[in-house]
């Protein structure tokens, strides 16, 4: 035990695994290549209800994040103290998320209700005919 | 797994490390934490905008280009190859890691110019995509795609689809300039002078925070 101690960054040295670095990477390119069929099947036949679809896509992300944070960056690896440190102050994402987004839809219920201007916007479509001139600008690749 | 210290050790009286990790590798980690932070509030108060908004543009409309196919629609196609190149560049940087743990210094090099080769190709296609994007008309205060139910859009979308990709885009950029200053240093040998090769495994860290949150920019300008 003592002897990890006195060379302690050296202890890492054997704990590379070139496998697990691949089976990481494959897991993250399987995650992001499943979002993206996922996505184009919504786009193509809006099969199934965008909120459901944001769901999985938020866990689906945080997926990919641990697994980038555990792995690549190594933090799985470390010591459980590091890890509490890094964890513990990342929780404030939850309240913070949770927080503003419900700001954000408070907000939006009450221009909903009492703006009449961006109430009228909200129902008032505009020329599809602009959209398509634009995606045709001559000289855009 | 997580290592955990053994019950009555004397872990914090000095000594050691109690971390076990070298102190700029933890301070690199704190400082990614309030990065984190950073690009949290960036991207959740875009999702406040959006929140509050009552219709959005439609990612699949406005990222639909690929270079060279022309007017073709593919949606997405493009963004997921800027995403393989991230994640594959993540690799590659952890390669060049392992290879310093075992003060392979030709290695390193190798997995060191593939990084970089990877980040440059992502700038590149993140350049193109500005482009693209800027010669359809959108920019900063400028929003020519309409909202997904056909409604007048604001310039919210392209507001912060500028700022937080140019942010992330800027993070790749100086993570490309501290991977070239490390490769720099590998090539002198500087590593194996000092006898570790600890600050890889510090730009790496940073490299890896850069792919991280590419991850969530992904997922929110792009699939939500």
């Amino acid at each position: 035990m003592d002897s990890t101690q006195t060379g302690g960054l050296e202890q890492e040295k054997n704990s590379f695994d070139t496998k697990a670095i691949w089976r990481t990477f494959w897991i993250l390119l399987g995650i992001t290549v499943f979002e993206l069929i996922v996505a184009i099947i919504y786009f193509e036949t809006h099969f199934f209800p965008k909120h459901l679809l944001n769901g999985v896509f938020v866990i689906m992300t945080l997926a990919k994040a641990f697994f980038i944070v555990a792995e690549f960056m190594h933090l799985g690896h470390e010591i459980r103290n590091l890890i509490m440190t890094i964890a513990i102050p990342a929780c404030l994402f939850i309240w913070f998320l949770i927080a503003f987004l419900w700001d954000g839809s408070s907000y939006h219920d009450l221009r909903m209700r009492y703006d009449g201007y961006q109430y009228e916007q909200s129902k008032t479509k505009v020329k599809p005919a602009e959209k398509h001139e634009e995606g045709k600008k001559p000289g855009v690749e | 797994m997580a290592h955990t210290v053994p019950v009555g050790q004397k872990w914090w009286s000095g000594g050691k490390s109690p971390f076990n990790v070298e102190y700029g590798k933890l301070m690199m980690w704190y400082f990614l934490m309030s990065d984190a932070f950073t690009f949290g509030a960036f991207l959740i108060s875009y999702g406040t905008i959006r929140f509050s908004s009552t219709s959005w543009p439609d990612p699949n409309e406005v990222f639909r280009s690929f270079p060279v196919i022309g007017e073709m629609s593919v949606p997405l196609a493009f963004v997921s190859l800027m995403t393989f190149i991230l994640i594959m560049s993540s690799v590659t940087m952890v390669m060049a890691v392992g290879a310093g743990q075992v003060h392979d210094r030709k290695a390193v090099i190798k997995w060191m110019f593939l990084t970089i080769l990877g980040g440059l190709a992502f700038l590149g296609c993140q350049a193109w995509e500005w482009t693209h994007l800027h010669a359809e008309g959108a920019w900063w205060g400028r929003n020519p795609f309409p909202n997904i139910d056909g409604t007048q859009s604001t310039t919210n979308f392209t507001n912060y689809f500028f700022t937080i990709t140019g942010f992330h885009g800027f993070h790749v950029f100086s993570g490309v300039i501290i991977n070239i200053c490390m490769l720099i240093k590998t090539w002198r040998g500087d590593f194996e002078r000092t006898g570790h090769y600890l600050m890889i495994e510090k730009a790496g860290l940073y490299w890896h925070f850069v792919d991280l949150v590419w991850v969530f920019v992904f997922t929110c300008f792009y699939l939500l």
